[in-house]
């Protein structure tokens, strides 16, 4: 196969063409086509009931259309309509948009799942920095019982540009990066099924990124990242950036599940049966089949939502035979299984991990499989935990919160497998083992708070104050970035070739652990002292625990500045070669080399066990990969 | 006494830990949970909290006395001959046993919650509930029916109105201690949350519903009022503490004193209704 060499060619040669700068001139192209149009729409056509929009200077149609229009523009720039358009013109299409071996192939459209998941790693890591560093803009707010940095407006604005951006990039945090990589060498594949969807997924994800962010330039959200109507309604021109975001993610993650499913279900090399699948497959098929059903749920009332904004739908207006209630069900239909969506991917990667470092099998394995699907099964059940007292029919409470309480037996099945597989062990504290080990200890807090809130009586207590926002740091911060961070210690230096500094590795742990109960511990305190959340101000007997929690919080940001340095440190500057297998792994994808070259396994091995024979003798595989790396030369 | 096993000894760690720290917690911490002893809603939750934090500590000691004991006792050591441990897989009683434990456990969880819930509360129960507070005395004579108090929210302060003291509406939040109240929480606007920590009170404003939440309060003491629900702009400025619980003979002669003193606007009102809906001309937007 020739691949055209494009490193010869000028540097003005190389950026024109279906890459990101194209994306971009034609998606702010798009953007203002859309903002332009919007606004002829209702001055120039001269439509009556679309004047009020250009009476309030609140032309929800144009800042949509603007949205929309981008978006596509965007796409198109990547190249994303090269495909479909040459099939219409009945020319025959490559399958692969891009095999370039340079740096240009990350910021273009790459139909190769590992290229993707670098994509992921690095774009959702940007997000994920922003959104950290709102939390930490947050908190300097926090450190006066008065108004001192932000005014009330903006300070909402940061929360939730906080919150949505973390719960929205970050539920392809871990599926994103690591599942995209990986799923396919675990599997025995050498693509994931739909290889441009997969594309697709990723640029969707950073153009909503952008457009939330662009939030802050339209008067900002006033709503939290749940948006509860009315008052989504009140909010001006920002709050359809919100919208826009969140549809965009929805439909970013309705792709990606759909994508890891069918990439799970058809595409298992030979011998690779249910029961020998890795544990993380496990977490990612659990985390997908719940993206690819309560996505559209979002999808949903978020465009009933954008109908109620631009023309004059009433969903959600109560004087016009609307409900508020519609949206709060609607959206934590959706609510509550995302927060398993952040979580369970967690799981898998303990499971994963745990065995690599104990040195032996992964205990019970079909409990812990068990675990996850009822996990995801339970967690439809449960959503009206989240408005106990918002005044819903109040005989439904005992079924929701037994329900709610139900979902710890198979989060007590994780808990039993990881114990179990430690048992007699020779553990190893390894960086990603001590991240793993983190994870037990925050989701054990998580878990255990998550009692008070799933029961009624103590729920109206401490709901919708400092100790339901403690809980969902520890479950979903301490279960998911926690897990996150184990996954980039043991999968990156596979999937970059470098090793990473152990020793800052550690630094960065210990700081971030003992900051993250530093800062989310008190939260349980002050909430049963009666701080509600999202607020700007609050009594100042609170101060002294609100400053302790914000010092703690900019400890945790220090930690994250070490992980910085230690990636561009190690990844850039040191450059040490990782070697194939750093923590004798018996997983698929150790079995390649480091880097995993473009073309992953030449022959297809066939799998006769499951990764997590330590101490026995049985081999994994009756045809080993070829280890040579074969891609361009072969 | 012969040598004990691993197992064994995790155990005794679990209870002499429990031993240990949960008559600690019991004496020196739980007295202390919110939201204290200010209503009967409010004691029926602390008992609640109290409940549940001996249970989660005892849970969390026996973890920690697992992993503690675990990640020291088979922790790599440089002598050890062998690389990997033994190749266990599962062992099957001991997950039928950590099943049927912890199945047992939330079952009696999910049933002392919702015998707790019998009273109510305190919680918002939408416009028909089903949870009602007893009235009356604990001898079983029917005390005097609930004082009836609507709540209603709009950014950014609560107003309360007694139709059963001639319907005037109030910008302050009195009760009369020792008494059933029926608070009918309902919002003009936005979605908010009537929050009154002492009392152990929340019920979510929505507009256009009448949310239904009852509280008795036992105690004559000054109390804070904060919106529990992110309602706009102000929403952090959402709060007053001007709210008071008084004597029986103070809340009548406070409420004579306010029918009078407000009675020139109070006809300008609407009539007490359970909900106020806006007028759809002026629809947020």
């Amino acid at each position: 196969m020739s691949v055209e060499s494009t490193a010869a060619r000028p540097l003005w040669r190389r950026l024109l063409g279906f890459n990101l700068l194209t994306g971009i001139v034609l998606g702010v192209g798009g953007f203002y086509l859309g903002w332009y149009g919007g606004h002829w729409l209702a001055s120039g056509l001269d439509i009556e009931s679309l004047d009020y929009f250009d009476d309030t200077g609140q032309n929800d149609v144009a800042m949509f259309l603007a949205y929309i229009l981008g978006v596509i523009g965007f796409l198109v720039g990547l190249g994303f309509a090269n495909y479909p358009l040459a099939r219409m013109r009945g020319y025959p299409a490559s399958m692969r948009e891009k095999e370039d071996r340079g740096i240009s192939r990350y910021f273009a459209l790459s139909t190769d799942h590992k290229v993707v998941g670098m994509q992921y790693f690095i774009g959702i890591g940007l997000f994920f920095f922003i959104a950290g560093l709102n939390a930490m803009l947050i908190r300097f707010e926090l450190l006066r019982p008065q108004p001192n940095v932000w005014p009330a407006g903006n300070y909402l604005t940061l929360v939730t540009e906080h919150g949505t951006m973390m719960m929205g990039m970050m539920t392809s945090g871990i599926l994103g990066p690591f599942a995209n990589y990986l799923l396919p060498l675990m599997i025995g594949a050498r693509r994931m099924a739909f290889p441009r969807i997969e594309a697709l997924t990723f640029w969707l994800l950073m153009s909503a990124g952008v457009i939330l962010i662009s939030a802050i330039s339209f008067g900002g959200v006033p709503t939290g990242w749940t948006g509860y109507e009315p008052l989504n309604l009140q909010g001006n021109l920002g709050m359809d950036a919100y919208i826009m975001f969140f549809a965009l993610v929805g439909l970013s993650m309705t792709l990606l599940g759909l994508n890891m499913l069918a990439t799970v279900i058809t595409m298992r090399a030979p011998g690779m049966t249910w029961t020998r699948l890795p544990m993380f497959v496990w977490g990612v098929i659990s985390t997908a089949t719940l993206m690819l059903l309560a996505a559209p749920v979002l999808i949903s009332v978020l465009t009933m939502a954008m109908l109620d904004r631009t023309i004059n739908s009433s969903f959600f207006v109560p004087a016009m035979g609307g409900s508020s209630y519609l949206f709060e069900n609607l959206f934590w239909v959706f609510g509550h299984p995302e927060v398993y969506i952040l979580a369970l991917p967690g799981f898998g990667i303990v499971l994963e991990l745990l065995p690599v470092f104990a040195r032996k099998p992964l205990w019970g394995y079909r409990l812990g499989v068990a675990g996850m699907l009822g996990v995801a099964l339970l967690s439809w059940t449960v959503w009206q935990h989240h408005i106990f007292v918002s005044g819903i029919d109040s005989d439904l409470r005992p079924f929701y919160m037994l329900s709610t309480e139900l979902i710890s037996l198979p989060t007590g099945f994780i808990f039993v497998c990881a114990m179990g597989t430690l048992w007699r062990g020779k553990i190893r504290y390894s960086v990603p083992m001590l991240f793993c080990l983190a994870w037990v200890f925050n989701f054990l807090f998580g878990g255990l708070s998550g009692i008070f809130l799933s029961d009624v009586p103590s729920d109206v207590t401490t709901h919708g104050s400092f100790f339901s926002m403690a809980h969902f740091h520890y479950t979903i911060m301490g279960g998911l970035v926690f897990t996150f961070f184990a996954a980039i210690y043991y999968w990156l230096p596979k999937m970059t070739g470098f090793t990473l500094n152990e020793r800052l590795g550690k630094w960065h742990f210990w700081l971030l652990f003992i900051s993250f109960n530093s800062t989310f511990g008190p939260l349980f305190a002050l909430g049963f002292m009666g701080m509600p959340r999202r607020v700007v101000t609050y009594p100042s007997n609170l101060q002294f625990l609100n400053d302790w929690v914000s010092v703690s919080a900019f400890v945790i940001g220090i930690s994250m500045l070490v992980f910085l340095f230690n990636l561009v440190y190690s990844q850039l500057f040191v450059r040490e070669p990782a070697p194939a297998n750093p923590w004798g792994s018996k997983s698929l994808e150790f079995q390649l080399p480091s880097p995993v070259p473009v073309h992953d396994f030449d022959r297809i091995p066939v799998i006769l066990n499951d990764p997590y024979g330590y101490g026995e003798e049985d081999s994994l595989v009756a045809r080993p990969p070829t280890l040579v790396p074969a891609g361009g030369e072969a | 006494m012969t040598r004990m096993g691993h197992g064994g000894r995790i155990l005794a760690l679990w209870v002499v830990s429990s031993a240990i720290s949960l008559p600690l917690i019991a004496i020196f911490l739980t007295p202390h949970l919110p939201p204290g002893t200010g209503s009967v809603e409010a004691k029926g939750q602390q008992v609640d909290n109290e409940v549940l934090t001996m249970i989660s500590v005892w849970i969390a000691l026996g973890i920690f006395a697992y992993f503690g004991y675990v990640l020291t006792a088979f922790r790599l050591r440089d002598a050890d001959p062998a690389l990997d441990g033994p190749p266990i897989r599962g062992h099957a009683r001991a997950q039928v046993l950590w099943i049927v434990f912890t199945t047992a456990l939330v079952l009696c969880l999910a049933g002392f919650g919702t015998y707790e819930l019998l009273g109510g509360a305190g919680g918002g129960q939408g416009s028909d509930p089903v949870f009602k507070a007893f009235s009356g005395d604990a001898k079983g004579t029917p005390g005097d029916p609930p004082l009836q108090v609507q709540v209603i929210a709009q950014q950014w302060q609560f107003t309360f109105r007694y139709p059963s003291e001639g319907g005037f509406e109030s910008a302050r939040f009195v009760l009369p201690v020792n008494r059933q109240v029926e608070l009918h929480v309902t919002s003009l606007d936005v979605i908010h949350s009537f929050w009154v920590p002492a009392l152990g009170v929340k019920a979510d404003a929505n507009p256009g519903a009448d949310n239904i939440a009852y509280v008795t309060p036992k105690r004559i003491e000054k109390l804070a009022i904060h919106c529990a629900e992110l309602c706009g702009l102000f929403h952090g400025y959402m709060f007053d503490n001007t709210a008071r619980v008084v004597s029986q003979s103070a809340f009548t002669a406070w409420a004579k004193g306010m029918r009078q003193f407000v009675s020139s606007v109070t006809h300008y009102l609407p009539k007490y209704h359970h909900t106020y809906l806006p007028d759809p001309a002026f629809r947020a937007g």
